[in-house]
């Protein structure tokens, strides 16, 4: 109704096409009255690939994923699927017309429609015979394990089981491209926990082409092949969950994505000195000690050890004293705070409980420089 | 509580202050409400003279085959304001709530204006309008085409429909825009990413979720129109269509028969009441309130060159229904004979000289509509305020009875209620006919609902907590609600203060049955005015009325904010 030149319309596609599509977009801008949502942000996501787009809020991830489903034209930019364009500044191809489907924070889910009507929605729209939808719908509710309540009213499900009808209803069409934008985030805890697993386990069997937006660093963890961590509009790494949390290249993506310390050292011939202390270079992983001069490292606090006794450590040039100045134990690990001697330095330890230490204690920390990842210059 | 037999503290008081605000509470409420309807069912089955059981008055009721057909159009008629109503206010409000249709603010201003018009006002300016011959479309008509004859007539049953959709359908536009409003944008783009266009989401899915709230609106104008009074008694009455109201109102002329009234009005009260548990039954269980989630952000529809197509439809109907009725008035109120058409030796300000100035009469009239509702007004909300208080915060057991006291004058017609009221308290032992005090009370049943809905509303916003740290602290239930509740609910009071004070200054359908010689006031004396056919001091009046109407209005606005009059409640 609105776009300023119309895209060809392809036919809805029949849902047991299987064309998981491959989602290109390339140098995508949106502006809302001044203030920049998204900032040219590239990103390639190959057909079957589950890819998270992970940040705090206002980070531009809900935008970015509305323009992919149309509903926000970009500013600047496109977005193409499988090769053909389908959003730019100028043309956008209505939502309709996309054959992809999403999840809403909200679910979204009709209350005026049953479980079944629901899920029946997108196949009637692709004019399936009347067995054929039934079919295909009493298989999905089978699928989230939500058979027996086909012909209940959506007021009457619980938060849980409203979540499966809204993703019964998104995959029932087989989409090219499957959204979902915060679908946990209405969910308590335990339930959240169980859901990760869940879509997981959906996208293993279904494997389409998938796009979920999180600000939860366990959700995106859980169920994604590769997490885009955004700030302010940009994706500032994109990378499998492991090479996310052991190799941050970033100050923000090392502090958003669990919990660091951040080191600074002066690379020089044979160590790297830090305030305090130096260790040796070659024990770094390759690569992470290229630069010379100044360089930050994220040092997480469970690949520091600590020691009541320097004999104990089994490296010895990795080792330096230091004293104990706060702890809390929270169950699952002690969290100390540890100054190493002559340093300024106050650094985040967590060790296993029964690895128990005093306020005061002179104590040995051990460092493990392969486990130290450079996010760039020191300043 | 103390076992028996231990020393009871004596800090302990038998007779805990809520327990006399609940009695206080009930007595108002089954004099105001319960004693009244009653005496409807009652007085039905009593013979006027000896009071013995009867039949009789059913018979005299329901003996002509006419009485039944003035049910049968009664019925009719309501279906058809009805449907006409929700025709006119839908698209209306959907183009308000979820699309970029330009000047909202003057749209929603203008749908006040109906809501505030009263309905046998406007039906005067449509007489000015329509009235064969004479009315101005006709002239215009007549002037134009060369016909003899006018093209409309408002003194016919279609007349009346559509003049009383013209003032009703603010309440389906009230229910209905509220209800797009809270649809969230995510329930549509639902339907879109599945694959539906945009007229197949409205049709399949924006529509079907906000239909309860329009079935709502409706019931709300089925019962209003089945129970109106003024709009038949001004077209109704010359066009020699007999609707039910206008037969309970004939039983009242000399000699009245108030039995044989109540006799006729019993089968409305059952209508009205299968009417609302229909209404219950059919929001059943899919609970369409309920909307799941967070995320309630609303886009609107970007409707392009359409939205000014949505704005002209607006438009036409506000211009039916405020503009064009107005623009008669105006000219009859400053004209010395509105027959007589523009011309500057017609134009004059003396029917408002004589309204406020000359005639003594009319003065007092005005006096007292006023006085009257401000009385009311402070009625109502005091005793809504105190029952609301009791029932939220569960001071007492069995609170649903206060609650359904409350709430029934909404499920009575008016009509009926001031039957029932005339019944009960205008002969001895009170005697109140006549009286002013009659009038007030029976418009304070008449408006309890709102006040009610609205006290609830807004102490339902109010965390008891507030009230607890005022008892913990040592101070008293009493000093909890006149130090912290009234105080914090001062704005909302006055709200509900307004939305009483506003339609009581026009009431017509109680008024007409509780009014007495020395306790007009301005709705009945405008009906006066009307049958002797001075429409130009008639129009003076109404212009007046809708000028302090606007002036309360905007002092709400001002104190309330902008939706204080149009919203659900």
């Amino acid at each position: 109704m609105s776009a300023a030149r119309e895209m060809p319309e392809p036919a809805l596609l029949p849902p047991d096409a299987p064309a998981r599509a491959r989602l290109s977009l390339s140098g995508i801008s949106c502006i809302y009255g001044g203030f920049t949502a998204v900032d040219q942000l590239n990103l390639d996501i190959v057909p079957g690939e589950f890819v998270s787009l992970l940040g705090p809020s206002g980070c531009g991830k809900t935008t970015t994923l509305r323009m992919i489903a149309g509903f926000v034209r970009p500013t600047a930019g496109t977005i193409s699927m499988d090769g053909a364009i389908i959003s730019a500044p100028g043309a956008v191809l209505a939502p309709e017309r996309r054959q992809m489907s999403m999840i809403f924070q909200s679910y979204a889910i009709w209350p005026n429609m049953t479980v079944a009507e629901n899920v029946a929605f997108g196949l009637k729209l692709r004019r399936l015979g009347r067995e054929d939808v039934r079919v295909k719908v009493a298989t999905m509710l089978d699928t989230v394990r939500l058979g027996k309540l086909a012909d209940r009213y959506p007021a009457e499900l619980s938060g849980g089981q409203q979540q499966r009808v809204a993703l019964a209803r998104a995959m029932v069409i087989q989409p090219r491209v499957l959204l979902l934008d915060e679908p946990l985030s209405n969910l308590d805890a335990n339930l959240r926990e169980e859901m990760r697993f869940e879509i997981r386990r959906l996208h293993d069997t279904f494997k389409f082409t998938t796009v979920y937006v999180t600000h939860d660093q366990g959700e995106a963890m859980v169920t994604s092949d590769r997490i885009a961590v955004m700030n302010a509009g940009k994706i500032e790494q994109i990378d499998p969950p492991y090479l996310l949390y052991t190799r941050p290249r970033t100050r923000f993506v090392a502090g958003f994505i669990g919990r660091t310390n951040l080191m600074e050292g002066e690379c020089g011939g044979t160590e790297v000195r830090f305030d305090g202390f130096a260790l040796p270079r070659v024990m770094f992983a390759e690569g992470e000690t290229a630069q010379q001069g100044r360089v930050t490292f994220s040092v997480r606090p469970q690949s520091i050890g600590l020691r009541h006794n320097p004999s104990e450590a089994g490296r010895a040039q990795c080792t330096t004293p230091g004293r104990l100045l706060e702890r809390a134990f929270l169950g699952e690990t002690w969290d100390y705070v540890v100054a190493p001697e002559g340093s300024g330095l106050r650094l985040k330890v967590a060790t296993l409980p029964f690895q128990v230490f005093e306020v005061g204690d002179p104590v040995w920390l051990e460092f493990d420089p392969a486990q130290m990842a450079a996010i760039g210059k020191g300043e | 509580m103390a076992r028996t037999g231990a020393a009871r503290p004596r800090v302990l008081r038998r007779v805990e202050p809520s327990t006399v605000a609940w009695l206080a509470a009930l007595a108002a409420l089954l004099f105001l409400v319960a004693v009244p309807v009653a005496k409807v069912v009652i007085s039905s089955f009593q013979d006027t003279d000896t009071g013995a059981f009867t039949w009789n008055n059913y018979a005299v009721a329901y003996g002509h085959v006419r009485d039944y057909a003035s049910l049968g159009t009664s019925l009719l008629y309501a279906a058809e304001v009805t449907v006409a109503s929700i025709i006119i206010a839908v698209p209306i409000a959907w183009g308000v709530a979820r699309t970029d249709m330009p000047c909202k603010g003057l749209v929603r201003a203008f749908v006040l204006g109906a809501f505030i018009t009263p309905p046998y006002l406007g039906a005067i300016g449509w007489i000015l309008l329509a009235g064969p011959n004479a009315g101005w479309i006709n002239k215009v008509w007549m002037a134009v085409t060369g016909d003899a004859h006018g093209f409309v007539n408002v003194y016919s049953f279609g007349g009346l429909v559509v003049v009383t959709a013209l003032y009703a359908f603010p309440y389906i536009f009230v229910f209905t825009a509220d209800a797009l409003e809270r649809v969230s944008s995510e329930m549509e783009e639902a339907a879109r990413i599945l694959g539906a266009g945009h007229l197949r989401t409205i049709l399949r899915v924006t529509l079907p979720l906000v239909t309860p709230a329009i079935l709502g609106g409706a019931i709300v104008v089925f019962l209003d129109t089945v129970a109106l009074f003024g709009t038949p008694a001004i077209i109704a009455l010359p066009a020699r269509i007999k609707v039910m109201t206008l037969v309970l109102w004939q039983f009242f002329e000399f000699p009245v028969r108030a039995e044989a009234a109540a006799a006729y009005a019993v089968p409305l009260v059952l209508i009205t009441v299968t009417l609302f548990a229909a209404q219950r039954a059919i929001l059943g269980r899919r609970g369409y309130v309920a909307l799941t989630g967070k995320g309630g952000s609303r886009t609107l529809l970007q409707l392009g060159r359409w939205r000014w197509a949505i704005f002209g439809y607006a438009m036409l109907m506000v211009a039916l229904s405020v503009l064009l009725p107005y623009a008669a008035l105006a000219h009859a109120a400053f004209s010395r004979a509105w027959g007589r058409g523009f011309s500057l030796a017609n134009l004059t300000l003396d029917n408002f000289k004589y309204l406020l100035l000359t005639d003594p009469a009319a003065r007092l009239t005005i006096v007292h509509s006023f006085g009257y509702s401000a009385a009311t007004a402070c009625l109502a909300v005091a005793l809504a305020l105190c029952v609301a208080y009791i029932v939220s915060r569960r001071l007492v057991r069995h609170t649903a009875v206060l609650t359904a006291l409350c709430m029934a004058p909404l499920v009575i017609p008016g009509i009926v209620l001031a039957i029932g009221f005339y019944s009960a308290w205008a002969p001895p032992p009170l005697a109140l006919y006549g009286t002013a005090a009659l009038l007030v009370f029976g418009f304070t049943a008449r408006f309890l609902p709102i006040a009610y809905t609205n006290c609830m509303a807004s102490l339902r916003s109010l965390n008891p907590e507030m009230e607890e740290a005022v008892r913990i602290l040592g101070g008293s239930q009493l000093r909890a609600v006149t130090r912290v509740v009234v105080p914090l609910l001062k704005t909302s009071l006055i709200g509900s203060w307004l939305l009483v004070f506003i339609p009581a200054t026009r009431e017509l359908s109680t008024a007409i049955f509780l009014v007495g010689s020395n306790t007009r006031v301005i709705s009945v004396m405008m009906l006066d005015l009307s049958e002797n056919g001075s429409f130009e001091t008639l129009a003076a009046l109404g212009f007046f009325l809708l000028g302090v109407t606007i002036l309360i209005v905007l002092a709400g606005y001002k104190l309330l904010g902008r939706d204080f009059m149009l919203r659900r409640s």
